[in-house]
């Protein structure tokens, strides 16, 4: 038996793939389309939410007896809300570089439809150890989908990767450039991240038949 | 039978008790960390200010700053004046020197004035310090460093920008609170502020005109340096827009001091 039951690796295995929030349950697109611009961004973004949806589904779970069910919502936004306060205030002090970077992402992960999706479907009916696998599987789902999206638009939008050019110089005409490659400005807009989000789904479902919905 | 959670009496006790809760624990935290965050945002001040002075540790395409443990005493070499100046209807009606705002503002070092509430203060009537930082860059030319603050497409901008005494751009840093990453946050990219340099604020006749960040420049490499613009960013329209208006109604306010200096040297 290894580190964890079949049925808990499912819980991290399933939302990378078959289960993904963002192409199957259709979560988190917002922030998908509107910081997958550089892929530097998607990193940081997918490594916040890890570290909040984690947190955040146990502290959910270890409250999901008290919670009364007409609040519920309202007590899963202060949680996040404060757990991302939190974070943001501890990396100002210690952290500030990384704060700095960091603080554009703290709005979008509040009102990450992810996050509250995970709280109302599974945090709230299942113990603290299932929903920080839960909370993590999720996190890793949204990072894959995110990372690959940051990755073509950064390419064929601004022809770097992590901000390092690797198609050649725009301006000097080397390399790619020199056969009269262009950058494709369109990439750098949210429309084709949309696109790009269609593609990966295209070629999911098309793999996996059981995806497609009559 | 009711569950004891769904009662109303329940609910209100657990969202007082959870507010009071979380209230008590963020106050807590953030009353706490307080003196931590304003010495960093004190000399992250020191680091941007030098940096538009060409002080800083740029390596090939990334823009760094002198480190924090290095920056209070390469601002107390580098930053020979501070002055604050008041101006109105285009004359200087008060210019002090850093030890005179000192001895009139209970110690705070001018370098640290709030260009926030000075510019909503200059809408209420009153007037409007303007914090002037003057020192050498590393070519051993005068450089005068002004702030500059304004609003791009989600929130703040702001800045500091270097001129010499014609009011031509030795260097700027752009910084933002919460522009788009990739898009409007690439103010902040050293291929963006670096495009400034050499800039002309002001017009073949002396006329002030800013620096329009332009769509569509003819000049994208930027080669003319006399057309007070520079090349914007893709898919950042508004944010390019919001610097070009706080580079017009910021920098403007110093004229009169250049116009100064001017006539002292004739």
């Amino acid at each position: 038996m290894g580190l964890l039951s079949k049925k808990d690796a499912a819980l991290i295995k399933d939302p990378l793939a078959d289960n993904n929030p963002i192409t199957i349950q259709v979560l988190g697109i917002c922030s998908a389309l509107a910081i997958t611009a550089e892929l530097e961004a998607s990193i940081v973004m997918s490594i916040s939410v890890l570290f909040v949806l984690g947190v955040g589904n146990v502290v959910i779970s270890l409250m999901r007896n008290i919670i009364p069910s007409k609040i519920r919502i309202i007590v899963q936004l202060i949680v996040v809300a404060t757990l991302v306060i939190i974070v943001d205030l501890v990396l100002k002090a210690f952290a500030y570089e990384l704060s700095k970077t960091l603080s554009v992402f703290v709005g979008l992960i509040i009102t990450n439809c992810i996050i509250m999706g995970r709280f109302e479907a599974f945090a709230l009916g299942n113990g603290p150890w299932r929903s920080f696998l839960d909370g993590i599987g999720n996190a890793l789902g949204y990072a894959v989908i995110l990372i690959i999206v940051g990755f073509f638009r950064e390419l064929l939008g601004s022809g770097t990767l992590l901000g390092i050019p690797v198609l050649g110089d725009p301006i000097e005409k080397t390399g790619l450039y020199g056969f009269g490659y262009e950058n494709n400005g369109f990439m750098l807009l949210s429309p084709m991240a949309l696109i790009v989000v269609g593609i990966i789904i295209w070629v999911q479902r098309s793999r996996n038949k059981d995806l497609i919905e009559d | 039978m009711e569950k004891r959670t769904d009662k109303n009496s329940y609910t209100i006790v657990f969202a007082i008790i959870m507010v009071l809760v979380v209230g008590a624990l963020l106050a807590y935290l953030a009353s706490s960390l307080k003196p931590m965050i304003s010495e960093n945002q004190r000399l992250e001040k020191q680091q941007n200010i030098l940096y538009a002075m060409g002080v800083n540790e740029n390596e090939g395409t990334s823009a760094n700053f002198v480190s924090t443990v290095d920056a209070p005493k390469l601002f107390e070499d580098k930053v020979s004046e501070q002055l604050v100046l008041e101006v109105s209807g285009g004359k200087i009606t008060s210019q002090k020197t850093r030890q005179e705002y000192m001895d009139s503002n209970n110690g705070q070092e001018p370098y640290l004035i709030d260009i926030k509430k000075q510019k909503s203060n200059a809408k209420n009537g009153e007037p409007r310090k303007l914090p002037l930082f003057v020192g050498k860059n590393e070519e051993g030319k005068t450089v005068y460093v002004a702030p500059i603050y304004g609003k791009g497409l989600w929130d703040a901008i702001w800045g500091y920008v270097a001129v010499d005494e014609n009011m031509v751009v030795q260097g700027a840093y752009f910084d933002h609170k919460g522009e788009t990453p990739g898009l409007g946050a690439n103010i902040k990219q050293r291929y963006f502020m670096d495009d400034f340099y050499g800039e002309h604020l002001l017009s073949e006749s002396g006329v002030f005109k800013g620096i329009t960040v332009a769509k569509g420049n003819a000049d994208p490499v930027n080669n003319d340096k006399t057309d007070n613009e520079v090349d914007a960013i893709a898919g950042a329209t508004i944010t390019g827009d919001g610097v070009s208006a706080m580079i017009k109604s910021d920098l403007k306010l110093y004229k009169p001091y250049f116009d100064n200096l001017k006539k002292q040297a004739n």
